[in-house]
This record gives C-alpha cells, sequence and structure tokens, in this order.
C-alpha cells in the first residue's frame, strides 16, 4: 500500500510539472511564466515529500523540501526585479516583445 | 488505505487548480487557483507527517501569492478579468513538449522499483533541524548565501537610476 500511494503522488507530481512546463513555455506574460515555473516547483515538493515518507534517508529529502521552498522565494523575487526593470525600461511585460537578444 | 484515498484526492484537487491557472481569464482568480494547487500539496504533506514544512509552504505561499497578485494589478492588462483573453504562444508546441515529459516522468514513476521503508521515522522536524545543522550544512549555508545574493540582486536590479546615486 506504501508503493502504491507513492506511485500515485509521484504521478500526481508528474503531472504538475508538465502543467507548469506547458504554462511556461505557452504563456506570453512574464508574470504567468513564473506562474508556471512555480507550478513545476510545487511539482518537485510533492514529489521530495512522498519519496521522504516512503523511505530511503530520513532526512535527505526533507532538505530537498527546503531547498526548493528556498528556490520558490528567489525565483519570485528575482522574476519580479527583472520584470520591473523590463517595464520600466521599455513598457513591456510580455515575452514576445523582449527580442533584444534575438538578433 | 485512508492515505492513498487523501493522496490521491488532493493530487487530484492540485492537477486540476494547477491547469486552472492557465485556463482562467482573469489574473488574480489564476493566482488564486496557484494558492489553492500550493495548499493541495501542502496538505498531502502534512498527512504524510511533515508538520513543519507543510506549514511552511503554506504560509510562505500563501505570502507569496498576495505580493503576486499586487504585481498582477500593476504590471497586467484585465487583471480583474472582466473580459476573456488568452495569451499564449505555440499551444501547440508547449502542449505536445509537457505531454511528452509528463508521459517520460509518468513511466518512471510506476515502472522505477522504489526503495520502500515500513513505517515512518521519529519526529522529522528534529532530523530535519539536526540534518541542516549537521552533514547539511553546506546546503544550508549555500541557500544563505542565495538568499543574500538575491536580496542585493533584487535591489539592484530594480531600483531606480534617481535612487542609485
Amino acid at each position: 500500500m506504501t508503493e502504491l500511494t507513492l506511485r500515485v503522488v509521484l504521478v500526481v507530481a508528474a503531472a504538475l510539472v508538465a502543467t507548469g512546463l506547458y504554462g511556461a513555455l505557452s504563456q506570453q506574460s512574464i508574470v504567468m511564466i513564473m506562474m508556471g515555473l512555480e507550478l513545476v516547483v510545487n511539482g518537485l515538493v510533492l514529489a521530495a515529500g512522498g519519496i521522504w515518507w516512503a523511505g530511503g534517508h530520513p532526512g535527505n529529502a526533507s532538505v530537498l523540501v527546503v531547498v526548493l521552498v528556498t528556490v520558490m522565494a528567489l525565483e519570485m523575487a528575482m522574476g519580479f526585479a527583472v520584470a520591473l526593470a523590463l517595464y520600466r525600461a521599455r513598457r513591456v511585460d510580455l515575452t514576445d516583445d523582449a527580442t533584444e537578444l534575438a538578433r | 488505505m485512508t492515505l492513498l484515498v487523501l493522496a490521491a484526492a488532493l493530487g487530484v484537487v492540485a492537477v486540476v487548480t494547477g491547469i486552472g491557472v492557465f485556463v482562467a481569464d482573469s489574473m488574480a482568480r489564476a493566482t488564486f487557483l496557484l494558492l489553492a494547487s500550493f495548499v493541495a500539496v501542502a496538505v498531502v504533506l502534512l498527512a504524510f507527517g511533515l508538520a513543519y514544512l507543510g506549514i511552511v509552504v503554506v504560509l510562505m505561499m500563501t505570502i507569496e501569492m498576495m505580493i503576486m497578485v499586487v504585481f498582477m494589478v500593476m504590471l497586467m492588462m484585465n487583471p480583474a478579468g472582466l473580459e476573456p483573453m488568452t495569451m499564449v504562444h505555440n499551444r501547440w508546441g508547449a502542449r505536445l513538449i509537457a505531454l511528452a515529459v509528463f508521459a517520460v516522468l509518468a513511466a518512471g514513476a510506476l515502472v522505477v522499483p522504489w526503495p520502500v521503508r515500513p513505517g515512518p521515522p521519529g519526529d522529522p522536524t528534529t532530523a530535519l533541524g539536526a540534518d541542516l545543522m549537521g552533514p547539511q550544512m553546506l546546503t544550508m549555508t549555500v541557500l544563505g548565501l542565495a538568499i543574500l545574493a538575491t536580496i542585493v540582486g533584487t535591489v539592484a536590479v530594480s531600483a531606480t537610476r534617481g535612487s542609485r546615486r
């Protein structure tokens, strides 16, 4: 039963990662892309929690959750800083308009 | 058995709200759907016995999404979703890639013989603290440095020219 629960949790985590990936790839708004990335990390948190619960080393998977939660916060902070700087400089909030490097 | 049903139900909630993030018309609604997805995952963590980490995820994500709503209203057109809109590019390519990634990851989750240990260990919060202050000290140090670098970096990037002098 433990193994079945772990597999269900991991499949759900895979679905969350795939959903977030779809959002990050398809959305044009910078803020929505960041939400997609957050969803990917959300799936990873769930997977790490499941691995911690089911077995393996007692501590390491929960340390991974701490790392992932920090990553989420840092990604949000840095993402909003870049989005603000971009908007201030060029009045741009869509990735399709931020193509300075695409030459 | 109860845990399996709970995890599956909350997993469905997390995935459905996660998909809703990219379906909802309103940016604010999308943010709160994302929050719902986070809370569903956090409740699974709580059910698994990770009391500290589950509560940390709930608290952090609630605050983070509130900040996100403010940025949405600042930056986005149509934050309230009064008219329907889609802002996507390359929708089918993205769908294809996402489905392929899901197929690979789900196959891995179903095929790999995961190591299973009967019964959870002792207090996970104590174990986590002992790990972070012992064998995982390097992780903790790197996290601290990364947070410091982000604080400096966000201020440097987002400060206006006038305040930089």
